[in-house]
């Protein structure tokens, strides 16, 4: 935890759970708006956090994802363990996706997910290893939060 | 216009019999694309869509959007239905298409981006 934060939490993020899809976002959502945060920061936090969500169901075994506030910012960190990206910056373009015909039948695999999560955020890092698994830093920063 | 104002003017079919629909809907987004919605939705905004899965209700929640419609014909799933009342999202149907639908809202002022 770094120095300034003044909250912070981790939740576990099962693969292929669509059943309780959206709740982490959902959850961290409430939390950054219980804490005060302007209306806009928490819209764009909940959009970063429900496309990394939805792409550790969709795509990994399992994840975790770790929310740190500040006054200044707010870090959702993701960690997952899965198939990883092979090619970032294809995953990055706007339409580029690997999800199955049956995923994208529910509406999902819109190719969205990386560059929604890149629009929301003011910092944005995506580390992979093929065949084990993937990191996201998003940082975005906060607008009028008083501590 | 008020959501319950739209569902009486457009015969639309109400699903969430606990919600109420008295919320202003500013605008509308037609898409079946989840990621599309997150991505283009705007707060308020009624969405019209044919997809039926619980999913659907995180979406709308996370947008802070005004409803959901589903359109031809289709119904919501059970636990789509479930998660959409404990949520306060109202979720509505009608037999006509996405396309028809959109019109006839764009026709009584309900406008996209």
């Amino acid at each position: 935890m770094a120095a300034e934060d003044v909250y912070r939490q981790e939740f576990p993020v099962k693969g292929g759970d669509f059943a309780k899809a959206g709740t982490v976002a959902c959850r961290i959502k409430e939390l950054l708006k219980d804490l005060g945060l302007d209306v806009k920061t928490v819209r764009r936090a909940a959009i970063a956090a429900y496309e990394a969500e939805m792409n550790v169901i969709m795509y990994a075994w399992q994840g975790r994802m770790d929310l740190a506030v500040s006054p200044q910012e707010v870090r959702i960190t993701v960690d997952d363990q899965g198939p990883g990206i092979a090619d970032i910056e294809l995953a990055m373009t706007e339409g580029y996706s690997t999800a199955t015909p049956e995923l994208r039948e529910l509406g999902f695999g819109a190719g969205m997910g990386l560059p929604n999560i890149k629009r929301n955020s003011d910092v944005f890092h995506v580390d992979s290893q093929t065949g084990q698994g993937t990191r996201l830093e998003i940082i975005i920063r906060t607008n009028g939060y008083k501590p | 216009m008020k959501l319950s104002d739209l569902a009486t003017r457009l015969d639309l079919k109400v699903y969430t019999a606990g919600t109420p629909l008295e919320r202003p809907v500013l605008g509308g987004y037609a898409s079946d694309l989840l990621s599309d919605v997150i991505g283009h939705g705007r707060k308020d905004d009624l969405w019209v869509t044919m997809q039926i899965h619980p999913n659907i209700v995180a979406v709308a929640v996370l947008k802070e959007l005004a409803g959901i419609v589903l359109v031809n014909g289709r119904e919501p799933a059970p636990e789509t239905l479930q998660q959409a009342e404990k949520e306060g999202v109202p979720v509505l149907g009608t037999r006509l298409g996405a396309f028809e639908l959109a019109g006839r809202l764009y026709g009584l002022g309900i406008k996209g981006s």
